[in-house]
């Protein structure tokens, strides 16, 4: 495989982790396109222009997005189901128009200059964000969250801050998807803002339902098939959107709770009863 | 003389223009059981709501243990020993049954530990020991709602705020329902109930209150509201 499919593939997998993490509390974001965008650029700024170390930068593009993404979820988690969705679609043409208008940024020119990410950033990062949604998924939270995704009023009735946690998880997703897009630009040198338009965002969430959304994996196997395999059917260029959009149709009429649907058990669940 | 443990006074909510609670006052002593008995629509699971904050209210107060709940998350409230046991199934489908209980365990944790909080549940419900490991969602609707009670051990609340535990359920499983209440009210814990099934339910209450449109038409102890012929056209809706 390529150094650049690798990567692809690498950035593609924290990208669908992004919106997993969000989901996790229920909330389905079509903004992540959006954060990437918002990392990639507020990382750029940073090393480009200011001369600053690429983690320190990385770091934190990752945490003001983060933060950008706490004070979005407070009002946007007002919404629920299909107006949430349609806010975070708002989002994410907000963020992208925003950054065609920032000459600062060089506008819908683009910007230039970002160097320095190499596969080895791309898949540690992906180790350290998989050993941590591992520990999430056996710890208490997970079940806590679980309930939240469920039923929100149920949740609220056992004592779960759900509105605490909503936010939480829209920020770190947002986080995660600004570090992800501070690598993606530090990788390819050039950006535009083009490179994170809305179907990136829809790319992105298709991965998580498509791989699976009742486990951390699921999205890895969802981001890693949807960006190799139309690379098997490179000779038949112009048709890749066509095919890319059957598999979604196949894929959603065979398996509709994504490629691998389990769910890990909890720890502090694992001693089974009688029968 | 202390404060009663809980106080509602004067208490409305409105969903939009419709008035759901029309000042509704009442009260319960610590140790106390209190049903409050209404049709359908009467303002019942409002009432319940709003106590435990999951609604907002438009006027009035709710005071638990002395202090006064405006503007404390409903979350918050759980974790200081309320339990409000949503009418239904209040279940998580996709958590195994141990999982359930845990939830409940963990957020407001108490002395003894989950495995011994567990061998109170089954002493109470044999049944939840053969479906530890099931999901929630598998069981049926009496289990669940038997999941919901058994909660209730686990989370040991000082205040339970229980909405229609006999909704859908077999007679045999009702008794088992209201057994388990009995236990409850026996080991000093103050309970609100809202029920549809009268009699069972005034027989056991200390003290009962009928709502009516939102508001409270009627009062006393629950053997008084029981001799009275009145409260049941009251309770049938009959103007």
């Amino acid at each position: 495989m390529s150094q650049d499919l690798l990567f692809l593939t690498g950035v593609n997998i924290l990208m669908a982790w992004s919106v997993y993490i969000i989901l996790l509390s229920g909330s389905l974001s079509f903004a992540n396109g959006g954060f990437m965008a918002l990392g990639a650029y507020a990382a750029g700024v940073l090393t480009v222009k200011w001369g600053m170390n690429f983690y320190a930068a990385l770091a934190l593009a990752g945490i003001g997005t983060g933060l950008v993404g706490a004070l979005l979820a407070y009002p946007a988690l007002r919404t629920r189901g299909v107006y949430l969705i349609l806010v975070t679609v708002g989002l994410s043409f907000i963020i992208q128009t925003l950054i065609q208008n920032t000459d600062y940024v060089g506008g819908v020119r683009g910007m230039t200059g970002m160097m320095g990410t190499t596969n080895w950033h791309v898949w540690g990062l992906i180790a350290i964000v998989g050993v941590g949604l591992f520990w999430l998924s056996r710890s208490h939270l997970q079940r806590q969250l679980d309930a939240v995704r469920e039923d929100e009023r149920v949740a609220a009735s056992l004592g779960i801050d759900v509105v605490y946690l909503k936010v939480v998880c829209f920020a770190v997703g947002a986080g995660l998807a600004a570090i992800a897009g501070g690598l993606y630009s530090h990788y390819m040198v050039f950006i535009n803002p083009d490179h994170f338009n809305i179907f990136v965002s829809i790319y992105v969430v298709l991965y998580v339902v498509l791989g699976g959304v009742n486990n951390f994996i699921g999205p890895v196997i969802g981001a890693s098939v949807m960006t190799l395999l139309p690379e098997l059917v490179r000779g038949l260029q112009s048709y890749r959107p066509l095919i890319f959009g059957v598999v979604i149709i196949v894929l959603l009429l065979v398996r509709p709770n994504g490629l691998l649907s389990f769910r890990l058990r909890t720890l502090g669940a694992h001693k089974e009863g009688g029968a | 003389m202390s404060e009663p443990q809980l106080v509602v006074t004067d208490l409305h909510v409105a969903y939009g223009p419709i008035k759901a609670l029309r000042g509704v006052t009442l009260h319960a002593n610590e140790g106390q059981t209190v049903a409050v008995l209404g049709a359908n629509g009467s303002g019942k699971t409002t009432l319940l709501r709003a106590i435990s904050n999951m609604l907002a209210r438009s006027q009035g107060s709710v005071r638990i243990n002395g202090a006064d709940t405006a503007g404390v998350p409903a979350h918050r409230l759980v974790r200081e020993g309320l339990l409000h046991v949503p009418e239904g199934r209040g279940t998580i489908g996709r958590l195994s049954v141990r999982e359930n209980l845990r939830l409940a365990y963990d957020l407001r944790p108490t002395r003894q530990s989950f495995e011994a909080a567990l061998e109170l549940v089954f002493a109470r419900f044999p049944r939840m020991s053969e479906r530890l490991g099931q999901l929630a969602g598998s069981l049926s609707g009496g289990e669940q709602q038997m999941l919901t009670l058994a909660r209730a051990i686990v989370n040991r609340p000082r205040l339970l705020l229980v909405d229609e535990p006999s909704l859908g359920l077999s007679p045999v499983m009702v008794d088992e329902a209201f057994a388990v209440l009995r236990e409850f009210q026996t080991s000093g814990m103050t309970i609100l109930i809202v029920e549809q099934n009268v009699r069972k339910t005034l027989s056991f209450a200390h003290e009962g209150y009928i709502l009516r449109q939102g508001q409270i038409v009627a009062s006393g102890s629950g053997a008084e509201l029981l001799r009275d012929p009145a409260i049941l056209s009251h309770y049938l809706g009959a103007s």
